[in-house]
């Protein structure tokens, strides 16, 4: 079946077969290999994308749920319009050492934007439980904890710009 | 032009731009043309006589191209999946040591064991064709733990290999231990388990193998810590290839922690297929999958015995542990609870006679082998445990009693009685430190604070020294390794000055393009961004034993350090030459090459490129070119330790821990990026806290069925179990590395298990409770509050 999206910031238009998953759709026919896949029980969220600005795991949804809805994936994720430059949180986790191997980064770095979104005044505790469904095994999650917090008070800082 | 950025500094990783970016380069992301996909089919019995394999129906689906078991495997005469240690016992006779089939033959001996590979157009197709593989099993009953697998009427999984007993092997003088034992004044015992992991790197393993007639050539991508050892166990040992026929590239991996750094069966299958059906084979494992095939890590059942005099000073220490080695033997496997755990049972004590007997013992689980810490953690939490339950038996602080058995730092070097003899340490200001840090002193009104919530609150001590920089060959070889454990790096010089380093340890995760980058530059003074660091690909760097053990900075890092050197003295002689002056009046300082005693040089940059423009060499003493290699063999390993301290609360309605403060002071040696060694610390603790709370590998005696075999069913750590953790380094140097570094990649993971368990046990303590085998699930913890000799929680 024919499926029309805006695919970071690009209206899109695919074939695809009705039980293909996102994460299939966007890493093999869209060569969009930011978006990872570390298990199969959703319970990592390394494929974790933006639907329609809310935080999704892209491997428990089916691709036809797309249609005319606007995807973001890490791709996509960057700072001013139009510019090269990396998003308040990209530069936070480079900052803060907030990754090491890089597998569950993608995912990570859209949790952690969807949850600066929601809310303007984030606690440790609140982004340790907003973290709760992204799996990293490198970090301790320490400095992804301490990046969240900078990323989102950078976040804070643009908007009042 | 940009700056140089040397040992002690914390710039940004290199690395991060592309991963932030979702631009890194992962063996599942890459496709080949023509591409094939390939699936496991997998044993779904712990222990079966394999009768036959029936392919008519699968050979027939869609899409179908191969389908390869182990019949195929005998038919092309290839080799079995080779052990890379051969340990002994007391007597000297050699460990047994099976055969380990790529694809099982005759028999299947844990859930998950490979028994045929279906190669087909699409994964979907390969999928239906493995269900439609008519596999006829004789059902064997199983064994799964060692207590069990080595009782005389357990099911016996090879014909050869008596009561499952791989090999009985022991370390140290046990007549001195029992003549010590004969005058003890008190002798502690403990009865432990150290509970199995699964890794469970964020990145399931995977790998693509490409095959091109023309050249008679094979490529393989895999997700491994090791790529020149994967070359060199599967061409030569097991496929046959040529070294020279075989590229093996391991790209960005994502996170290792020991499950990469073995030869895998899949690696050897898959590219043994791509030569058959003449086209690129691509596996990518689920999760699921990885949980009954990435090699699992611990699982021992120890009992030990300290005896002490009247004061608490430690005379002797007796251990006898039984290691489950899984179904077969993996690359490291017998290695990991023999030589990288009895020695290692001295700790930071001057303990003078120590004994250890440790039976490697089959079972039909998933093969064991290194999981990070390898050995050491096991070693450590059996130590720091009876030395706690010493010290509350005799009444002495566990404080004191540590101190009062501790190597003090004069003492260094320090011969234990275990074969391994420790460069420098500081144990004792590891735990001055850490007990600040703590704020220990004030942990009684924390204690009260919790009590007033009926909750009990515990501290717990972990003073441990491990062994890493994996490893000096000559004493590797004596212990049984069949291989050489020393690092090779070269240093290429291009004609404008920048440089590109091509090494053989493997960065995924570690932050090697930055630490190693940060020695270059501060060595030869140029700009930090003017280095870049190529690794993981055996047809662009020379050689190399990967990265494990904590050995990519210590043997890697000093295996670059020599060649830097090397560059600079080349650099001297063509300084020489151009500056008109004699070899030994020349300097090099700050990037600059310079005529003692005058102001006449020339920079880096100059020299790099005068030696790829050879005008008037003289060619018969001076080589064109600016490109040094080094092999570096380390003369020790290097020792590691330090305090940790866990704070945790129980809550006794529930059974619930939570680990509300951590401190960790270490002793890493010199620290050449302080931020990447704080982040492996951070990464090293927790995974010891899962060891410690959460984490538990279950098998179903009998049936050997996986009953947590998933992300739902195996706990991970997660970011709302964990406090913020104070981490910091209190560092001697290593006195026999070029730089005086220890490594620091698996100090976290062996120093917290016994930590936290020590402050559970501390907070249960009032209880009567003396001993909480990991995890402290709230379950476990719950039943243990049940029969424990004080009413808790009475409503």
């Amino acid at each position: 079946m024919q499926i029309s999206f805006t695919l970071n910031g690009r209206s899109t238009t695919v074939d695809v077969e009705p039980a293909t998953l996102v994460v299939e759709l966007l890493r093999e026919q869209l060569n969009l290999t930011g978006t990872h896949i570390g298990c199969d029980t959703s319970q990592c969220g390394a494929c974790v994308v933006h639907l329609n600005g809310l935080p999704v795991k892209s491997c428990t949804l089916l691709a036809p749920a797309l249609d005319g809805a606007n995807l973001l994936t890490i791709e996509g994720l960057q700072g001013a319009p139009g510019s090269n430059r990396l998003h308040p949180m990209q530069e936070a986790f480079r900052e803060h050492h907030g990754l090491q191997c890089g597998f569950c980064t993608p995912g990570m770095l859209m949790t952690a934007v969807a949850l600066a979104a929601e809310n303007p005044n984030l606690t440790e505790a609140d982004v340790r439980h907003g973290l709760e469904g992204n799996i990293c095994r490198c970090t301790g999650y320490q400095n992804i904890v301490v990046s969240v917090l900078a990323g989102a008070a950078a976040m804070n800082a643009a908007k009042g710009e | 032009m940009g700056n140089v950025i040397g040992i002690g500094a914390a710039p940004k990783r290199k690395e991060d731009q592309r991963f932030l970016t979702g631009r890194g380069n992962y063996v599942s992301d890459i496709k080949r043309p023509g591409m094939t996909a390939g699936v496991f089919v997998r044993s779904p019995h712990g222990h079966a006589v394999l009768r036959a394999i029936d392919k008519s129906a699968a050979l027939a689906a869609p899409g179908v191209i191969a389908i390869l078991t182990g019949d195929d495997v005998a038919d092309d005469g290839l080799g079995s999946l080779p052990c890379g240690w051969g340990i002994t016992d007391a007597k000297g006779v050699p460990m047994k040591e099976p055969p380990f089939p790529m694809l099982a033959q005759d028999k299947v001996r844990f859930v998950g064991d490979m028994v045929a590979f279906v190669v087909a157009e699409t994964p979907e197709q390969a999928d239906e064709a493995a269900e439609l593989l008519k596999v006829d099993y004789e059902v064997l009953p199983s064994v799964v733990g060692v207590l069990e697998a080595v009782r005389l009427d357990a099911p016996q999984l090879f014909a050869d290999v008596p009561n499952n007993i791989c090999c009985d092997w022991e370390l140290g003088d046990k007549a001195a231990v029992e003549a010590a034992f004969k005058k003890a004044a008190h002798v502690a015992k403990l009865s432990l388990v150290n509970n199995r992991l699964i890794g469970n790197p964020m990145e399931p393993r995977a790998a693509i193998a490409e095959y091109e007639p023309g050249t008679d050539r094979f490529t393989l991508w895999t997700t491994s810590q090791f790529p020149h050892v994967v070359r060199f166990l599967m061409g030569a040992l097991v496929l046959n290839i040529p070294q020279h026929k075989l590229r093996v590239v391991a790209p960005d991996v994502g996170g290792g922690f020991g499950v990469k750094q073995f030869h895998y069966g899949e690696e050897a299958v898959i590219t043994w297929a791509a030569r058959r059906v003449r086209r690129p084979v691509k596996w990518v494992a689920s999760r699921s999958e990885g949980f009954v095939s990435d090699r699992h890590g611990r699982d021992h059942v120890t009992e030990a015995e300290l005896a002490l005099d009247e004061t608490g000073k430690f005379l002797a220490f007796r251990v006898k542990t039984l290691a489950n080695m899984g179904g077969y033997l993996s690359t490291f496997g017998p290695n990991i609870p023999t030589n990288l755990y009895g020695p290692l049972l001295g700790g930071v004590y001057t303990t003078p006679a120590i004994y250890c007997n440790v039976k490697v013992v089959f079972t039909n689980t998933v093969p064991v082998d290194a999981y990070r810490g390898a050995g050491r953690p096991e070693a450590t939490f059996v130590l720091e445990r009876i030395v706690d339950v010493a010290a509350s038996e005799m009444g002495i602080d566990r404080v004191e009693i540590r101190r009062r058995n501790m190597i003090p730092k004069e003492a260094y070097p320090y011969q234990t009685p275990v074969l391994v003899q420790y460069d420098s340490g500081d144990p004792m200001g590891c735990l001055d430190g850490a007990l600040v840090a703590a704020d220990v002193k004030n942990f009684g009104i924390r204690k009260a604070a919790s009590a007033s919530k009926g909750k009990f609150r515990g501290l717990g001590y972990s003073t441990y020294v491990e062994a890493c920089g994996l490893a000096p060959s000559r004493f590797a070889g004596r212990l049984g390794a069949r291989g050489g454990l020393y690092e090779s790096a070269t240093v290429r010089v291009h004609p404008t000055g920048q440089v590109t380093v091509m090494i053989g340890t493997h960065n995924h995760g570690q932050g090697h393009e930055t630490t190693f980058a940060q020695i270059v530059s501060e060595k030869l003074g140029v700009a930090f961004e003017n280095v870049d660091i190529v690794f993981g690909d055996t047809d662009r760097v020379q050689f190399g034993m990967g990265t494990y053990g904590s050995r990519s900075l210590v043997v890697g890092g000093a295996a670059l350090s020599k060649a830097t050197d090397k560059v600079i003295a080349k650099g001297k002689k063509i300084a020489a030459h151009l500056l008109e002056a004699a070899e030994v009046d020349i300097q090099f300082e700050s990037g600059k090459f310079s005529v003692a005693g005058t102001d006449r040089g020339k920079t880096f940059e100059e020299i790099a490129g005068a030696a790829y423009v050879p005008h008037d060499y003289p060619l018969e003493v001076l080589e064109p070119g600016l490109e040094e290699q080094a092999y570096y063999d380390p003369v020790n390993f290097t020792y590691p330790g330090g305090c940790h301290i866990a704070e945790v609360e129980v809550d006794p309605e529930t059974g619930t821990v939570t680990l509300l403060n951590y401190t960790a002071v270490d002793d890493v040696g010199t620290v050449i990026n302080p931020m990447i060694v704080e982040g492996q610390l951070h990464g090293g603790i927790v995974q010891g806290v899962g060891q410690a709370l959460f984490e538990n590998a279950v098998y179903d005696e009998g049936s050997g069925q996986l009953l947590s075999g998933s992300l739902m069913d195996y706990c991970m750590p997660r970011a709302d179990h964990l406090p913020m953790m104070k981490v910091a380094t209190h560092s001697t140097l290593c006195t026999h590395t070029p730089m005086g570094v220890k490594g620091c990649g698996e100090v976290g993971t062996i120093g917290s298990p016994a930590a936290i368990i020590n402050a559970v046990v501390d907070a249960l303590s009032h209880l009567g409770v003396t001993h909480v085998d990991m995890p402290a699930t709230p379950n476990r913890i719950w039943r243990l509050l049940q029969n424990a000799s004080l009413p808790v929680a009475a409503e």
